[in-house]
Parts: C-alpha cells; structure tokens; sequence
C-alpha cells in the first residue's frame, strides 16, 4: 500500500447526495479477478452514454458531455468532493479500487457510508469527514475557481484552500498510522499470534462447538 | 453487573486484544465466502505465502454469478464462468468446504449459512458481502466486509474493529393480516432514512419482532444495512433455538444442551442502555412499496408517489426529482395505479422457504396478468428448492405462469442472465432499487413476496390486504 501523507491536488465536485457502489463502479466489472484496472469504469453508467460492459475498449466510447469528471477542467484531479452518505451500498471494494486507479486519493463529504469508509482506508484512500456548511463552501469555490487545488495533510489532519482557509479533521490513531506508513494489517495483526492462539484455546473450552 | 446490551455482549466475548485507542482486534468464529469478493484474497494470500489460520470456520459457495436454468450446460459468459472456476481451484488449492454448482447445498451465501447451522447463535459472522447483516437474526453479530478485510479474516481469523454505537429498534404491536418482515424492514428505513443507522449496531425488539419467525427475523436483519448499519440483530428465543435444532453444522447430543444454556444468555439485559432508540407501532404498519432509487424512498401501498414541490431541503428535493424522471414515474400516482412489466421473488432477503409459501398462497389458483412479460420465482438455495417441491409449491407457481428457477442471486443485481431492460419496471422481493441494479435502465420497487405475487397477477401493484 502506498503511504500518505501530503497531498496537493485538483479538486472534482460531484454533487449529488447517496452515491452509491454501483453508481461507483457498476456490477458488471466485478466479475474481474484482479485488483486494478477499473479506474476507465469509474462511474461508468454517468461517464459514457453507452454500455459498458468488462473487456471493452474504454478509449472509443461515447463521453456522457454533462457529466462533470469528463469536462476537461478537472481532468487530473486527485480529490473528489462529494456530499452526504457517499459510497452506500454494497461492500465491493471495487469501489475504492476505481476511486484510486482513476487517480483518486482522496475523498471529502459530510459523510460516509461505514463499509466503505473502512475499504478506503484499506487502499491507501483517505477518506475526511467536513462538517456540511465546510463541504457547501468547497462546492462552490471549486465550481468558481477553475484549476481549484486543495493541500490535504494527514499528519496535521487539515485539509487547506488556497485561500488560506484550513479545516480540520478526525481521523481514527490507528488507520492514520498504518496510512501514514504505508502499512498492511495482516502483518500487524500477526504479530498478535499468540493472543489469537491463546483466545482459541479459552473458547474452545468455553463453546467448543464454535469450532466444529 | 451492569447491564449489557445484546451487542456488548457480543462484541466482549470476541476481543482478542484492545489497542489504547480502542480498535479492537476481534475473533472470527464463522467466514462466509462467495466468487466474487475472494479471488483478490486469495491472490493476496498467495503472494504473502499465507495459509488460512483455520480452515474450519470457512464455508464458500458461488452465488452471484450462477445461472438460473439449465445449469447442466454450465455458464455461458466466459467472465462468470472465470470468476466461479476461480473460487472453486481456491478452495480446492487451500482445502476450504465449498458447495459446488451441482450441490443440492448450493445457494445464497445468506441462505445458506443458517439452513447448514453454519451461522449458529453467538457467532460472530462475516462475509464479503454487505447483507451478512441477515446472520444477526440468530443473535449473532454479523456484517459485510471488504476483499481486504476477506484477507485479513483467511489469515488471522481476525478483524480489526471499533465499537459501534447500539440502537435499538422497537416494535410493539401486533401486525396486521398482509403485513409482513419486509414491511417492518421498509417502514424502518423510510422512518430513519438510509443514513440512520450509520455507525450503529441495530437490535430489533419488542412483541412485532418476537412474533416473527426466523425467516421474517433474516428478512429484517438482512435489510439492516438498507438502513445505514452495519449489523442488525434479534435475541435468542425457543424459536430461534428450534430452528437451529438438527441442522448439519449445528452441535448435537451433550454439546447441544451446553451450548443452549450458554445462548440463553444472548438477548439484552432488563434495563441494558442503547444509545438510541426508535420506536414503530406494528399494528400501523401497512405493506410497503419503493417508489424511487433509495430504499428510504418509500410509502404504504394505498399512499401515492410523493411530491417533490413540497419537499423544503432543496438537496432531497433534487435527489426526488432525479429518482422520479429515472423511474419514470408522477408526482401522486397512486401506488395502485403503478403497471409493472416484471417479478422477481428470491434474493436473500425474500427466498426462504416461507416468502415461496406466502407468495404460492397469493398466486394459488389464479393467473399471472398478460401485460407481464415476466415472472420469476428463485429459490434461496437448493433445500429451498427441494422443499418447495415436496410441498407442490413449483407446481402451483408453474401453472399461474411464473418460471420456477435454480438457486441463486439471480435478478437481485443481474450479474447472471436475469436482468430487467431499460425502462422495465420490477415488483422484487430483494433489498436495493438502486439506478441500473436489475439491469442498466431498469426500473425496481421493492416489496414483500405476497405483495410481489399479488402484483403479478394483477399486472400493478395492488393492496394485497384486499386481495
Ligand atoms: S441475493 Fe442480492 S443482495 Fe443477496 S447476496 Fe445475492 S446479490 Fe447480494
């Protein structure tokens, strides 16, 4: 996993509220076994006014004009603006996959939906929580202000406008440090064996038929 | 003692180990597999030269991408079939039970799980798939998780977690005739949005929800995720107790009797503190029906499609708006007046062996309505399946015209062959109406099994209360 921990970027706005994983990336490209790749697929049914169906070359399709990541202004933007209850739906991690493989890294909305809050984290996406009236004002400094660029530090835990404002934000200990260094779960939580073993070995006296 | 939640209970006998912070590293008794949220796990295994830390407590079956008929043949689109094969030479490379295509065992990962006695009371649950909320019916604690998270579990039987906060969702009252699980499950999200369960463990109480069987307590819980939150759950009860009783996974004999005693324990204590409360009387539920692209977006059957021009907050309004022109629907139609081209009962919320008797009921005797193009019945599993036959269910199905299919996901989200065209419109049994879930461009409202059947043989959405 890649760290993170400065991030100067081009901001995209996608304003609407309860985007969903299958607005994110339709089920049709979950049928593939690999974890990259899906960053053509982003928002495919919104991006392209044809079908998109896996396998297809995305590099001919018809763009969808209205739709806002194909307007050339934020071509290249590494932080998506968005409004409340984005990323509800399923637990596909796809999701977060096409977020990053696009060039996304990070998120802000008022708020997330819970699964998909944890698979960001997972992949090296950050996804900050701003109150409604600070996400309204990066809408709209972002639509006024073409090449409009946002400076997300996860150490301070701040994201900054080039205005000089600064917004602060939560983030859990632990998923900034693994973020912050790049790190896997799996190693850490094995360096937790022996209480794992010793767990098992209390509950199996306790409900054996836990491990039938 | 003080007096703990359900949850806490829960949550407390599967800590392995507390950070400062809080994160918790939790124990995993039961992991759940599909093809499509594990080839990327297994992957990552490989390539850390990982094994699963216990093979024991996985169990996988391909669900998403089965086909429905002639299953013989195979899958046809080469994609599926990859994605199928992939998970089957996982389990064989790994040593991990599965129940292949031509398994009798063979169904929903959802259906599955507690008809094995696989899910079994005090569990905790997981699965690559946010509807594992459904395992929460046995007084479990059960949620969807991440391929990452699916890693993690394989390798260390374990899950780094943070406390969620404890709601409880209580529903006094009795039902009325027509009323049914799925009815509950809707009211309560249009009640507290799909939002208002975000960060929250839900645990559904009160007489409405002690009345249920465990069928109608799986269609609750499995919803709980339409709602925000990741787990929902129901205490232990004689009911859930003879449900478990018997089943292939289930503990027997002296074991049996210790492992009651201990799921005796399993419900909330008397005066045990939730941090939110929300309260529905069920005598005042009326059957629900979805009438836009969030399952929040809904309203009693005899009610009319709202009107976004008294909507105030200008962001709902917008959404409203949206929701209308994609469903192609009228500010007040009547929800009566709504002609559907397609039905679909099964999906893991309304594929048990019960939502088939309570549909079979409505259809028995009568004829699906010519204008509807089509209408399909998809068991949960096949034991569902099998049941059903023996009871002459298919029967009654076939000959009021519906198609009686093989198990699986089916037209929940089209993944396999059944899938909706743009601008049809659905009567389904399953969980999401989401823009383009049944099928780019088409068009789902969500409903109960009876309200499913009694739709298709009116060819509109009727009152099934008068049916
Ligand atoms: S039936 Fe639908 S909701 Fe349930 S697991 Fe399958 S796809 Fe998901």
């Amino acid at each position: 996993m890649d760290k993170f921990t400065i991030l100067d970027g081009l901001v995209a706005p996608l304003d609407r509220p309860n985007v969903d994983t299958d607005a994110i990336i339709p089920k049709q490209f979950l049928k593939s076994i690999k974890r990259s790749g899906f960053g053509p697929n982003l928002f495919d049914e919104w991006r392209y006014l044809d079908h998109g169906e896996p396998g297809m070359d995305n590099s001919g399709r018809p763009l969808n004009p209205d739709f806002v990541l194909n307007q050339a202004r934020y071509q290249g933007a590494e932080i998506l603006v968005a409004r409340e209850n984005f990323g509800c739906g399923s637990s596909r991690e796809h999701a977060p996959w096409a977020l990053l493989d696009y060039g996304f890294r990070a998120v802000i909305a008022p708020s997330f939906a819970d699964i998909f809050f944890n698979n960001c984290f997972k992949n090296g996406i950050l996804p900050i929580v701003l109150g409604a009236a600070e996400v309204d004002q990066l809408f709209s400094e972002t639509f006024a202000e073409e090449g409009y660029r946002l400076t997300v530090d996860l150490e301070a835990q701040s994201v900054s406008t080039p205005n000089g404002l600064v917004f602060n934000f939560a983030v859990d200990p632990f998923r900034k440090y693994c973020l912050l260094n790049g790190l896997d779960d799996i190693g850490l939580t094995l360096q937790h064996a022996d209480k794992i073993r010793a767990y098992e070995e209390r509950r199996r006296q306790s409900e054996p038929w836990v491990f039938n | 003692m003080t007096a703990q939640t359900l949850y806490e209970k829960l949550w407390q006998s599967h800590v392995v180990h507390t950070e400062s912070d809080g994160t918790t590293l939790l124990y995993i008794d039961r992991h759940l597999l599909h093809e499509v949220t594990s080839p990327q796990a297994f992957e990552g295994l490989r390539l850390a030269g990982r094994k699963p830390w216990r093979l024991s407590a996985n169990l996988a079956v391909a669900d998403h991408n089965v086909p429905t008929t002639d299953r013989k043949n195979g899958i046809a689109d080469p994609i599926s079939r990859l994605q199928v094969d992939t998970l089957d030479q996982n389990c064989d490379e790994f040593g991990i039970t599965e129940f292949k295509m031509s398994d009798v065992r063979q169904g929903i990962v959802h259906v599955i799980g507690p008809e094995q006695g696989a899910t079994l009371p005090g569990m905790t649950v997981v699965c690559g798939d946010s509807h594992t909320s459904t395992h929460g019916a046995f007084g479990a604690l059960a949620h969807g998780i991440g391929t990452s998270e699916v890693e993690h579990v394989l390798a260390t039987q374990c899950l780094l977690q943070k406390k969620s906060r404890t709601m409880q969702v209580l529903v006094d009252g009795g039902l009325g005739k027509g009323v049914t699980a799925k009815d509950i499950a809707l009211a309560v999200i249009g009640k507290i949005g799909t939002a208002g369960g975000t960060g929250y463990a839900i645990e559904f109480a009160g007489a409405a929800i002690r009345s249920l069987s465990m069928e109608g307590r799986m269609t609750l819980c499995n919803m709980a995720i339409e709602a925000g939150a990741r787990a929902g759950m129901v205490a232990v009860d004689d009911i859930t107790i003879d449900y478990v009783k018997g089943r292939p996974f289930a503990p027997a004999g002296e074991m049996w009797e210790q492992a009651v005693a201990n799921w005796r324990n399993l419900h909330s204590d008397e005066g045990a503190e939730f941090d939110s409360v929300v309260e529905l009387d069920g005598a005042a539920i009326k059957p629900q029906v979805t009438w836009g692209t969030s399952p929040e977006m809904v309203v009693a059957i005899d009610d009319c499609v709202p009107d976004p021009a008294r909507e105030i907050d200008p962001v709902k309004r917008g959404g409203m708006e949206r929701a209308l022109a994609y469903m192609g629907l009228q500010a007040n139609t009547p929800m009566n007046q709504i002609g559907v081209d397609k039905v679909f009962i099964g999906s893991c919320t309304n594929s048990r062996i019960e939502d088939l008797r309570a549909a079979a009921a409505v259809a028995k005797g009568r004829r699906v309505a010519s204008s509807i193009k089509l209408a399909l019945v998809v068991p949960g599993s096949g034991l569902v399946k099998k049941q059903a036959e023996d009871e002459g269910l298919d029967r009654i199905f076939i000959e009021s015209g519906f198609e009686w299919r093989d198990p699986g996901c089916s037209m929940c989200l089209a993944m396999n062959a059944d899938r909706l065209e743009a601008g049809e419109r659905c009567a389904s049994t399953s969980n999401r109406n989401f823009e383009g879930r049944q099928g780019p461009g088409g068009r789902t409202h969500l409903v109960s099994p009876e309200m499913a059947a009694a739709a298709a043989i009116a060819g509109h959405f009727v009152d099934v209360r008068e049916f």
